[in-house]
C-alpha cells in the first residue's frame, strides 16, 4: 500500500456517519494537535518560552497549552537554555523518562551548539546526547521562532509512520513473522 | 573608624604587609595570623561584610597560589583586600573562614573547585559548579580554555547516550580585542583565523 503524504485524517466533504481513513493518519491527526510540551528550562531561552505559554503568543491555539513538569506527563521535551555537562546527565535521564512517542525541540543557539559557550563546562548541542526533531535558532528566539518550530513539529508528527511506532524495534521481525502487523 | 587606614591597622599588626591597589586598602596577612586577622577585623575594625573570595594562580611563581578576600564596612563603606599566600604549591591549602562569616561557605567551595585550594575545616569541602568526580581545577593557568577529554559524569547515561567530555571546537578563538586604535580596529578577531573545528565521528 502507498503512503500519501497529503492524507487527512477528517474531511468535511465526507462528514456524515462514516470517515474512510487510515489509521495511521488519524493517530498523527491527533498526536499534531495534542503535543504536552515539557519546558525543559536552563537558561534565558526559558524566559521567552514562558513568553509563548503566556496570553500575547499564546502557544494554546496550537494545542499545546498544557505544559507538564514530570516526563511521565509529557511528550515533547524542549531544551530552553545552555546545557553544562554537569546538567546533561539529567537532560539525559528525564528525556529517557519520557514516554513514546516522544520529540525534541532544541530551543536557541546554546541548546543546539553550545552557542557563545565555547568553554570546558559546556555540552556543544544536545542533539550530542539525545534526538533533536527541530532546531530554532537565536539567542534567545522570539516566541514567534517557537512557534514556528512548534508548527514545523506538527508537521513532521503528520508526516510520521506512527503505527510502526508503536511496536519496538527489536521485537519487530517475530511479530511481523507472526503476521500480528502489517506493513502500512 | 572611618579612618581606618594601613597605618593603624599596622599598629596592632606588624606582620602585614601593604600592597600595590589602584582602589581600596589592600594587605598580605602570612596564613599563621589568618584566623586572628580576620576575627580583628570583623569585630575591632568594623568590616562586617564578607563580599568576595577568590584566588590568583601565579603559574610558575612561588608561591603559586594567593587566596583573595575583600571586605567591606557597612558603616563606613570602605572596602578591605586581604591576600594570603597558600605555602604549598602542589596541593595548595587555607584555613576556612566560614566559621567568622558564613557568606564564605559557598564562596570556598568555588575557589576550591576552580583553583583546587583547599579550605580546612571547611563543613562542606565539595565542588560546587562542576561534577564531583570532575578531575581538573579549570580556573588554573595550565587549563585550556576548551577543556580536556574526561569521561561524561555518569556512566550509565555516558553509555545510553554514547556522549564523551570533549574539548570545545575554539574555531580559531578565543577572541580578543587589542585594547587601542580605532574602535574598528579594536573588534574582537581571533588570533588565528584558521578554521580548527574537526570533523568529529558523530
Amino acid at each position: 500500500m502507498s503512503t500519501q503524504k497529503t492524507t487527512v485524517g477528517y474531511d468535511s466533504k465526507v462528514e456524515g456517519d462514516v470517515i474512510v481513513t487510515q489509521a495511521s493518519a488519524v493517530i498523527n491527526w491527533i498526536r499534531k494537535h495534542s503535543v504536552w510540551p515539557m519546558p525543559m528550562g536552563l537558561a534565558c531561552c526559558a524566559i521567552e518560552l514562558m513568553a509563548v505559554g503566556a496570553s500575547r503568543f499564546d502557544i494554546s491555539r496550537f494545542g499545546m497549552e498544557v505544559m507538564r513538569f514530570s516526563p511521565r506527563q509529557a511528550d515533547c521535551m524542549i531544551v530552553s537554555g545552555t546545557v553544562t555537562y554537569k546538567m546533561a546527565e539529567a537532560v539525559r535521564r528525564i528525556y529517557e523518562q519520557m514516554a513514546e512517542p516522544k520529540w525534541v525541540v532544541a530551543m536557541g543557539a546554546c541548546a543546539s551548539t553550545g552557542g557563545m559557550y565555547r568553554s570546558y563546562s559546556t555540552l556543544q548541542g544536545v542533539d550530542r546526547i539525545i534526538p533533536v526533531d527541530v532546531y530554532v535558532s537565536g539567542c534567545p528566539p522570539r516566541p514567534e521562532a517557537l512557534l514556528d518550530a512548534m508548527i514545523k513539529l506538527q508537521d513532521k508528527i503528520s508526516d510520521e509512520q506512527s503505527l510502526k511506532n508503536l511496536i519496538p524495534k527489536s521485537n519487530k521481525p517475530d511479530q511481523q513473522k507472526a503476521g500480528l502487523i502489517s506493513e502500512a | 573608624m572611618s579612618t581606618t587606614k594601613f597605618s593603624l591597622l599596622k599598629e596592632r599588626f606588624d606582620f602585614i604587609v601593604e600592597r600595590d591597589s589602584s582602589d581600596h586598602l589592600a594587605v598580605n596577612c602570612p596564613v599563621e595570623h589568618f584566623s586572628a586577622f580576620f576575627l580583628a577585623l570583623r569585630d575591632d575594625f568594623g568590616y562586617d561584610l564578607l563580599s568576595c573570595v577568590t584566588a590568583v594562580d601565579w603559574d610558575v611563581q612561588s608561591p603559586r597560589f594567593t587566596g583573595i578576600y575583600h571586605l567591606l564596612s557597612t558603616a563606613t563603606h570602605q572596602y578591605i583586600r586581604v591576600a594570603v599566600d597558600c605555602l604549598d604549591d602542589i596541593h595548595p591549602s587555607l584555613p576556612t573562614l566560614s566559621y567568622l562569616f558564613p557568606a564564605a561557605d559557598w564562596h570556598e567551595r568555588e575557589t576550591y573547585d576552580l583553583y583546587g585550594i583547599r579550605y580546612t575545616d571547611h563543613p562542606n569541602m565539595r565542588r560546587i559548579l562542576m561534577w564531583d568526580d570532575y578531575p581538573y581545577y579549570p580556573l588554573r593557568k595550565d587549563f585550556p580554555l576548551a577543556g580536556i577529554e574526561v569521561p561524561f559524569p555518569a556512566a550509565d547515561v555516558a553509555e545510553s547516550a554514547n556522549a564523551k567530555v570533549l574539548p570545545a571546537p575554539m574555531m580559531g578563538g578565543p577572541f580578543v580585542s587589542s585594547a587601542d586604535g580605532s574602535l574598528r580596529d579594536c573588534e574582537p578577531v581571533a588570533k588565528d583565523e584558521s578554521w580548527t573545528e574537526k570533523q568529529e565521528a558523530h
